[in-house]
């Protein structure tokens, strides 16, 4: 049974919005699932639809076999949520609101208290526990707010933009902790819009614009859909002629510019070394080389026509974005 | 409902309502309102306008201290159900709210766990008047039992007019707007016989006083104070408070699920 199934999932609001048209979804159990699009495209929209938040106006969603319409309270117990903006009460400490977590998914007293400690040393904060989430920098908010939904043991976890505004270290030990949640058998549905993010931690990644889906598969399946990889050489020891001809057995050779050699690898990355090897036999050598793969951000650009906002930042520099 | 889905429910009423508590005294400006600004008002009425017993057909009080606390704890709970009001939507401004939504629980308990905060700031209003005005020279005629009802009618009007604002925050989701209608509070209490008995107000002041549910709330506070326990003082307050929460809760519930609709 998949962790997450929609059928056609849509919502629209008065007047006429519709913020989801439509989405057809499986999310296997186990599996990290990156729901990647700009701003706007839908993406908060449809997990608050998963998380029980918003009722659909269309269509059919199951989390954890529940169905989110018609069984709303069999999906909460089956899911840990972590939402946008980090929704923490800054007067309360960390230790309180673990607590008051624990509560609200019945566990008893004494295992809500173990289990809030367990979570606060899992996710380093057991030094803070007892000062108010007002003091805590951003990326704390973001691993109490990780560790409480992971205070049920959920089956599913929805993270919404988890890493949106943090540093790089912070985002790091994010990504760190969900890989490892991962590991251990939690499914996570995770919506982002950082490629980097969805590159690096999702097994599978929808691309969603507009409110429909534009793209879905494993990141290397979706890059391999908008072209294959290319190596970018310099080249001394001989003629650029010559140097063509044994980058020619690779692949096809792409127009030179600035002394560069560009040669489209037919067979992969994997024909680096042995393109090395070649020109090395032909008596010429590589004085620099780099490998350049279709980024997500590539197929964005193939299925929506544009670029996909923020993708040529490095999350670092959209931080430093007022 | 099942027991264990009781004691689950009242565990979550329970430190909601512990959460709500720790968040007004955490943060002042919850907590002025509810004794500060009255207990400052009680002494500028008491001290201004003492010589107002004197008029014939007032009341009979030993002094206009006696008169007056039902007023300022009156004051007292409705600010505290505005201070509720503006703390519930600074939880749907922030989303603390989803959090709650998020979760396996009925969603009327998110409303009675902050219901049941506002009911013990309330016993803790009621208290705090009762204090000083003994410590002022007030007589409650009613002695201990007296002053117990009366510090159960502050806690069930605190409720009352918490569920009114929770009602407002559900319906605005907006802190500013919950905060607008804290002058609404003292025009509603000027025309009930909150400050001054009913029988002395003008027209139209008086008919308004009449039908203006605070007038029976008051009565139901004050006469314990200045004529002892009654069943009819009982009977007032009840029925006062009753009126209150019967709209609160109606629209409380109607907000909710336009809330909930709506997302």
């Amino acid at each position: 049974m998949p962790a997450i199934e929609t059928h056609a999932l849509s919502r629209r609001f008065e007047g006429g919005i519709v913020a989801v048209a439509g989405i057809d979804l499986e999310v296997a159990d186990g599996e990290i699932y990156a729901f990647l699009g700009p701003n706007g495209a839908g993406k908060t929209t449809t997990v608050r639809m998963l998380t029980t938040l918003l009722k659909p106006t269309g269509g059919t969603a199951l989390v954890a076999g529940a169905d989110v319409a018609k069984d709303p309270s069999a999906v909460r117990r089956a899911i840990g949520v972590a939402l946008q903006e980090a929704a923490l009460d800054p007067l309360m400490t960390g230790r309180e609101l673990m607590v008051l977590q624990s509560t609200l998914h019945a566990l008893p007293r004494e295992e809500g208290e173990r289990r809030s400690s367990a979570l606060l040393e899992r996710v380093g904060l057991t030094q803070a526990a007892d000062r108010r989430i007002g003091t805590y920098s951003g990326g704390m908010r973001r691993r109490l707010d990780l560790a409480t939904a992971l205070v049920h043991d959920p089956k599913v976890l929805f993270l919404d933009e988890p890493t949106t505004g943090l540093d790089p270290v912070s985002r790091r030990a994010i990504w760190e902790e969900v890989e490892k949640l991962n590991r251990e058998g939690t499914t996570v549905f995770l919506t982002t819009q950082y490629l980097e993010e969805a590159d690096q931690l999702a097994d599978r990644v929808g691309i969603i614009d507009n409110g429909s889906m534009a793209a879905e598969g494993t990141p290397r399946e979706l890059k391999a859909q908008v072209g294959r990889p290319h190596l970018e050489l310099v080249v001394a020891g001989g003629p650029a002629e010559r140097a063509r001809e044994v980058l020619g057995r690779f692949g096809e050779s792409l127009p030179a510019r600035d002394g560069l050699l560009m040669v489209s690898l037919e067979g992969g990355a994997g024909q680096v070394a042995a393109i090395v090897r070649a020109l090395d036999d032909s008596g010429l050598t590589v004085e620099s080389l780099k490998l350049v793969e279709p980024t997500l951000d590539d197929v964005f650009v193939e299925k929506t026509g544009r670029h996909l906002e923020g993708a040529e930042q490095k999350p670092a520099e959209a931080d430093a974005a007022p | 409902m099942s027991g264990v889905r009781l004691a689950s429910n009242a565990r979550v009423i329970a430190i909601l309502g512990r959460r709500s508590v720790r968040q007004a005294f955490r943060r002042p400006q919850f907590l002025a309102p509810i004794l500060l600004f009255p207990t400052l008002f009680l002494a500028i009425n008491t001290g201004g306008a003492g010589r107002a017993t004197q008029i014939p057909s007032f009341p009979p009080v030993h002094g206009f201290l006696d008169f007056q606390l039902a007023g300022a704890m009156l004051q007292s709970t409705m600010l505290a159900g505005v201070s509720g009001s503006i703390a519930l939507a600074m939880d749907i401004e922030i989303g603390f709210i989803d959090r709650l939504f998020a979760a396996p629980i009925p969603r009327w308990t998110i409303v009675v766990g902050r219901l049941t905060a506002t009911a013990t700031l309330g016993v803790l209003s009621g208290a705090w008047f009762l204090t000083i005005g003994l410590v002022f020279g007030a007589h409650i005629e009613g002695g201990v039992a007296g002053a117990l009802v009366i510090v159960l009618l502050v806690a069930l009007n605190a409720a009352a007019f918490g569920a009114l604002g929770a009602a407002l925050a559900l319906k605005s989701g907006s802190p500013s707007v919950a905060q607008g209608i804290f002058p609404l509070v003292f025009v509603i209490l000027f025309l009930s016989s909150a400050y001054f008995p009913r029988n002395l107000l003008l027209e139209p002041a008086k008919t308004i006083a009449d039908w203006n549910p605070m007038s029976l709330i008051a009565e139901g506070l004050r006469d314990p104070v200045i004529y002892g326990l009654s069943w009819s003082a009982l009977g007032k307050g009840l029925g006062g408070i009753a009126i209150v929460m019967a709209i609160g809760a109606a629209w409380s519930a109607s907000a909710m699920r336009r809330r909930l609709r709506t997302g």
